[in-house]
């Protein structure tokens, strides 16, 4: 499967792929991640070899590998989809065994290098496995229910595996990535009312086994779901971390407290202020001026992305687009709905800003597919 | 293999739309977060900028420095006393208990002090300063800071603490001060912030406690930035606080510090009172105690010590004690008779040892009798018959009556820890209080100071003062707060009958300047320096009719707690008076022996503002006086007698 498949008039080959990659994008990730570094810098007090200097060097490894990644022709990695899928469920089972815990959750691998995430691996994985999988089946099968219920399964499977870690945030990301992929891929309506109704009774059975010998959930996630609903109930306590984080937000007003003046991060009222809560020391130092100016930003990545999709018309890459960007969406949007007190505090970083190194490499590394998509769009 | 064109064509159409959908949504929920930045960015700035700033700002109290306590002349009483401490941060000693050992190997320290510091190392913040030592010697801070590269953490401070120079001989009347505790907490409603510092000084007794407001000062602020564990990360700003009020006593430490030596050894209190003013001049309790002990914390084998002693050292007797004034009472049994009309000056009652009164026989001290005996010389002779009889005419109404407008029974306004009301019993009272009507007895008990009777030394001293001037004389301790004069105490006329007074002033006069006066033997022979005076010996126990047949124990055969109370009251000049002076003397015996000579001893010192002129004493005397002139000299601190404020 190749170019062959369509009426093509132009095919880029060798370095001239380099003029057809999607720069507006590139720009804008370096420009997300610039943001990041001027923070990491901030909330260490002014020391750039803590958290900014490692983040850059991450940085650029990421953006190589990115390139890299474009210049692969794109089906090369349609091919690739299942072996990505697997590799990434058999690491989430490796985790369950050889996994480190941090923070009352077993969550990663140390491989010496990096701490590698499976689960930010698998949102790439499945993403791109399902793309896949509906490139492969013929649109008219999209909606036979045998066919709805594959799919099912392979977001099922890593799902259920994340949920026993237990990492509920990514869990919910992983089911809304995988279902935003077979939404796009033109899934009947009926199937996505019916997946609500019973995500929402899900939940109310969930809410409903607090205490109760089946519990769902571990008391921890419940006591963040209390904190989330009213967080001044507690505000020493588990409500502290979103009560601070508001503070922070709020009294950075229009233009923000200076760049390093943030008193709520600077004297370590924020918590993980160079993680999660990274967009709270932002929104205080440069105010309400540099928060939508970093939402915008997100806004206009997405907006590319789904341009390019919509311009393309391989069913994998425009998928697989569309996927990454949901992906990415999903990272920002709900790491920000958290800090702001709109979500429960889940543990998801804003995307390529937060300092760590998992998730900035998979992004990037998802935004290389997205780039090979682009390159080797059938123009 | 070509895909069709046409199913490829409407794949992408369905994605483009279903994409766009896609689109639409995530802008929606751009567009929530969007807005949410503006409602807690832009709409509430204000309300979050405010909480961001009491997160950051802490205020942190500065403790003023206490006022000081000078007495009339400006001696120092109380000062604050620059002290030197350990101190040690946790975070920076590394191994805090090595760094303990070497600091203990360095300077001598009392393990039991390291042992309470690293409890409260433990207990505390890393980064919070810990006394290890109060009351560092010099020599030892040099020490310390020389080998300050082996003690890392520790450093030296500078404090203030509070400082007695004059010690036990002001420890009743100043008081001490100790580190608040919850009890004194408990009893203020709307506590000042400068208690919550842990270990602050308030005061505890006396002047100290009672004018604890005005001493204290006002507490300055620095504002801090702080980080969310509380560490100070920088000064913001700074208000010095303001240093308490200084206060002047209108006591006279030389002559205070010369009441407390003069009545060492003894368990006593005198007090001298200024006529003119009502200014105490000193208030002498013994025996007393170091209140610098209490600053500094103290052992509980001093503490079980003071506590358990017999003598009272912490009771202020001159205040507290109320002891029954026998024939130091006299006076207000006799002004009462005679203002009550029922004796003139000149009648007689007869004496013949004892006074029958419902069938219960009530002695007077001399087993003989006076035989016919009037009003100048039963009080010279202190006869017990003629007030017994006055008293039954006059009525204990009259008496106690009389007894108030002198000043027994009705409680001083005095700034001291305990100032006892006393007890000037009438019919209302023992109905009131004991729930038993009056008896005659009980008016002839009280007619010579003794039964129900209760005066403290103070009150005494305040008769005496009114009696020389029949005017109501009130006690003033405090004479300026910061430089105002507090409102003095030379009273209003007593509405008394001068012709009376006179009579019981001449009376007065010969009790010590007559040979036949009991307190003769304690008489002042200088001019211009004559006292009057009275004697009292109280009784402490029931003498039984069995034990007067068989002859009354002396007291010298009494285990000390049953002997007699000595006490005296004198003033002086007798024609001009200046001091009234009232002694009390615990089981002392009688009080023309034990009591008489300490208040001439305490009358001159006073007249003549320092040691008197040995002539001034009888002949017979003098050899004696000089030597214990000599031996007062010796004790008397060395700052009582500078006069560098004065």
């Amino acid at each position: 499967m190749s170019y062959l498949e369509y009426n093509v008039k132009y095919v880029p080959s060798g370095l001239r792929k380099l003029l057809y990659v999607n720069w507006p994008i590139v720009m804008l990730i370096t420009a997300v991640a610039s943001f990041g570094f001027l923070m990491l810098y901030s909330v260490a007090g002014g020391d750039a070899s803590a958290w900014m200097a490692p983040q850059m060097k991450r940085f650029g490894v990421g953006m190589v590998l990115m390139l890299i990644v474009a210049m692969v022709p794109i089906w090369f990695w349609r091919n690739m989809a299942a072996l990505a899928y697997v590799i990434s469920l058999a690491l989430l089972v490796a985790v369950e065994f050889v996994g480190s815990t941090g923070m009352g959750a077993q969550r990663w691998i140390d491989l010496g290098f990096i701490r590698l995430q499976p689960s930010e691996l698998m949102k790439i994985g499945m993403v791109m496995f399902l793309a896949a999988y509906y490139d492969w089946l013929p649109v008219k099968k999209a909606s036979h229910p045998f066919w709805v219920l594959l799919p099912l399964v392979f977001i099922a499977l890593p799902t259920m595996l994340v949920l026993t870690q237990p990492d509920l945030g990514t869990a919910l990301l992983l089911v809304i990535g995988g279902g935003t992929v077979m939404f796009l891929a033109g899934v009947h309506w009926a199937y996505f009312g019916t997946v609500i109704a019973g995500g929402a009774s899900a939940v109310y059975a969930v809410l409903q086994s607090r205490g109760t010998d089946w519990q769902l959930l571990k008391d921890y996630q419940f006591r963040r779901i209390d904190t989330f609903l009213d967080p001044a109930n507690d505000p020493l306590g588990a409500g502290y971390h979103i009560t601070q984080a508001k503070i922070a937000l709020g009294s950075g007003g229009w233009t923000g407290r200076g760049f390093m003046q943030g008193t709520q991060s600077r004297l370590n009222f924020l918590p993980e202020k160079q993680t999660d809560f990274i967009f709270t020391s932002l929104a205080e130092e440069f105010g309400f001026v540099g928060a939508i100016t970093l939402l915008v930003l997100y806004a206009l990545i997405i907006f590319f992305c789904i341009a390019s999709a919509m311009t393309n018309k391989d069913r994998f890459a425009s998928l697989l687009t569309l996927g990454v960007a949901m992906t990415f969406f999903l990272y920002f949007a709900v790491n920000m709905a958290m800090v702001m007190g709109l979500a429960p505090v889940v543990g998801v970083p804003l995307p390529l800003v937060s300092y760590g190194g998992s998730a900035m490499l998979v992004l990037l590394l998802g935004f290389g597919l997205m780039q090979s998509a682009h390159v080797h769009k059938p123009r | 293999m070509r895909r069709p064109p046409k199913e490829t064509d409407e794949s992408a159409r369905k994605i483009s739309r279903r994409a766009l959908l896609l689109g639409s949504a995530q802008l929606g929920f751009v567009g929530i977060l969007a807005a949410r930045m503006q409602t807690l960015q832009v709409d509430q700035a204000d309300e979050f900028r405010l909480l961001a700033e009491e997160n950051r700002i802490a205020i942190r109290l500065i403790p003023p420095a206490r006022g000081l306590i000078f007495d009339m002349n400006g001696v120092p009483l109380a000062i604050n006393e620059q002290n030197y401490r350990i101190v040690m941060v946790r975070e920076n000693a590394g191994d805090v208990e090595a760094t303990l050992a070497r600091l203990t190997q360095l300077i001598d320290v009392d393990p039991e002090v390291i042992e309470r510091a690293l409890e409260e190392i433990r207990r505390r913040s890393p980064f919070v300063p810990v006394t290890i030592v109060e009351r560092v010697a010099w020599d030892d801070i040099v020490k310390v800071t020389v080998n300050a590269p082996a003690l890392p953490g520790i450093t030296a401070e500078v404090g203030l603490s509070r400082q007695y120079p004059l010690g036990q001989d002001t420890a009743h009347v100043v008081g001490y001060v100790g580190p608040v505790s919850d009890y004194d907490l408990s009893l203020l409603d709307d506590p000042d912030p400068l208690l919550q510092i842990p270990r602050f000084q308030i005061g505890k007794t006396g002047v100290e406690n009672k004018l604890e407001v005005a001493l204290r000062g006002a507490a300055g602020a620095r504002r801090i930035e702080v980080n969310a564990v509380g560490r100070v990360m920088r000064e913001l700003d700074r208000r010095e606080g303001i240093t308490g009020a200084e206060v002047q006593l209108t006591l006279d430490a030389r002559l205070q510090a010369y009441v407390e030596a003069r009545l060492e050894g003894e368990s006593a209190a005198a007090v001298v009172i200024d006529c003119d003013t009502g200014d105490l001049r000193a208030v002498g309790s013994a025996p007393s105690f170091d209140p610098n002990l209490f600053v500094r914390g103290i052992s509980v084998a001093d503490w079980t010590a003071l506590n358990d002693s017999i003598y009272r050292p912490l009771a202020a007797k001159s205040t507290q004690g109320a002891y029954p004034p026998g024939s130091t009472f006299k006076m207000v049994t006799a002004l009462a008779a005679l203002e009550a009309g029922v004796i003139d000056a000149e009648s007689t009652v007869y004496c013949r040892g004892f006074t029958e009164v419902s069938g219960t026989r009530f002695h007077c001290w001399k087993g003989s009798g006076h035989g016919n005996i009037n009003l100048h010389e039963s009080l010279k002779q202190s006869c017990d018959c003629y007030y017994y009889e006055i008293a039954q005419r006059a009525g204990i109404d009259a008496i106690a009556g009389m007894a108030r407008k002198l000043g027994i029974g009705v409680r001083p306004d005095l700034p001291m820890s305990a100032v006892v009301q006393g007890i000037a019993p009438d019919r209302a009272w023992k109905r009131e209080v004991r729930g038993e009507d009056w008896r005659i007895g009980d008016t002839v008990n009280a007619s010579i100071g003794q039964g129900y009777v209760l005066a403290s030394p103070l009150q005494l001293a305040i008769m005496t003062a009114r009696l020389a001037t029949g005017r109501s004389v009130t006690p003033r301790l405090i004479h300026t707060i910061d430089g105002v004069e507090q409102p003095g105490g030379a009273g209003e006329p007593l509405g008394l009958n001068e012709n009376y007074l006179r009579r019981i002033r001449a009376s007065m006069y010969d009790v010590s300047n007559h040979q036949r006066g009991t307190a003769y033997g304690s008489r002042i022979v200088a001019e211009g320096a004559r006292m009057a005076g009275k004697t009292g010996t109280s009784q402490v126990r029931r003498i039984t009719a069995e034990e007067r047949a068989r002859g009354v124990t002396r007291n010298a055969d009494l285990p000390w707690e049953r002997r007699d109370h000595a006490l005296w009251v004198n003033y002086a000049p007798y024609d001009n008076p200046r001091y009234a002076v009232a002694v009390v003397v615990e089981h002392g015996g009688g009080g023309s022996a034990a009591a008489a000579p300490i208040g001439r001893d305490i009358t001159l010192q006073a007249l003549y503002d320092g040691p008197p002129p040995l002539d001034a004493y009888p002949s017979n005397v003098r050899g004696h006086i000089a030597e214990q002139q000599e031996r007062i000299q010796a004790r008397m601190p060395p700052g009582a007698t500078t006069r560098d404020r004065a």
